[in-house]
């Protein structure tokens, strides 16, 4: 362990004792809300949005109230800010960014990969997201408008991906499978054929 | 609260720049200030984390959704018709001034 590390370390103790001794939070609050922030995984997210692939009445739920639905998952959201569901459709692909820092849906996506906090992608995401998107074989066609959502204050956005082709009559947890973290913030699309390796 | 701006309202983004004055917390990022946008919707009130950030009594405030138009961001840059969505609080904007047909 570095000299920070063990720096760190006291500070988080040192600062969990005041807030305990403030009588701000108990430590058992603290332990559940890391152990709900470790559990967190693109899972959860995974699951919702193949049961808005299959159930009409949640999915209208999910767009209209993205907590609401996560909620009727199981999923804790007591305290997180609000969470918005962007649907992509024919005509628009949604694409999340936080250019301030690293906002991200983590309820429903878990931590945020290490690229999405990266000066290049926050900067690149707002001027040239069609070029970034290409980097990782996400074409968006011409004829689609590509709406970039900047994730800058008491929201967290996640995208509703559209259901691939040749997937009629799969069951949710088959869907599931199909789904990475990219899918549900826009820079990547799934396939029937699942993810593919890199 | 009561929220000033309507849906499919124009408004511009307030070119000010307070981190030039001293410490600060902005939630509303450089690269629109000054810009022009459309309030797609109210998202709710919020405490202004402006003074959140400083653990000042935080005032609750209108949160909407602004679109703007991408190439216009960045000097016609990108593909007519993207767009930008931001959260931006009422604070930041201002009705815009008659544009130019």
């Amino acid at each position: 362990m570095s000299d920070s590390q063990v720096e760190s370390d006291r500070l988080l103790v040192a600062l969990r004792g005041l807030l305990v001794a403030k009588g701000l939070t108990t430590p058992a609050e603290i332990a559940e809300r890391i152990r709900s922030t470790d559990t967190a995984s693109p899972a959860r997210g995974a699951a919702m949005v193949a049961r808005a692939w299959t159930d009409p009445e949640f999915r209208a739920l999910m767009l209209a109230d993205g907590t609401a639905a996560a909620e009727a998952m199981a999923i804790p959201m007591r305290g997180l800010p609000p969470l918005g569901v962007l649907e992509n459709t024919p005509e628009v692909h949604n694409l999340v960014v936080c250019t301030l820092c690293s906002c991200y849906p983590r309820a429903v996506l878990g931590y945020p990969p290490f690229w999405f906090k990266s000066a290049a992608y926050r900067a690149r995401a707002v001027r040239d997201p069609r070029g970034l998107l290409e980097e990782w074989g996400t074409v968006v066609p011409p004829a689609v408008k590509l709406r970039v959502v900047d994730s800058t204050a008491d929201y967290r956005w996640m995208v509703l991906p559209m259901r691939p082709a040749g997937t009629e009559g799969w069951p949710a947890e088959q869907l599931a499978g199909l789904l990475r973290e990219g899918d549900m913030i826009g820079v990547t699309v799934p396939t029937a054929t699942g993810p593919q390796p890199a | 609260m009561m929220a000033g701006f309507g849906p499919g309202q124009r408004v511009t983004v307030r070119n000010d720049w307070p981190e030039t004055r001293g410490p600060c917390h902005i939630r509303t990022p450089h690269y629109l200030r000054g810009e022009t946008g459309t309030v797609v919707r109210h998202l709710g009130d919020f405490p202004n984390p402006e003074d959140l950030a400083f653990a000042r009594p935080a005032p609750v405030l209108p949160l909407y959704h602004v679109r703007f138009d991408l190439p216009a961001l960045w000097h016609g840059e990108g593909r007519a018709g993207d767009e930008v969505v931001v959260e931006i609080f009422e604070h930041w904007l201002e009705p815009a001034r008659q544009e130019a047909a």
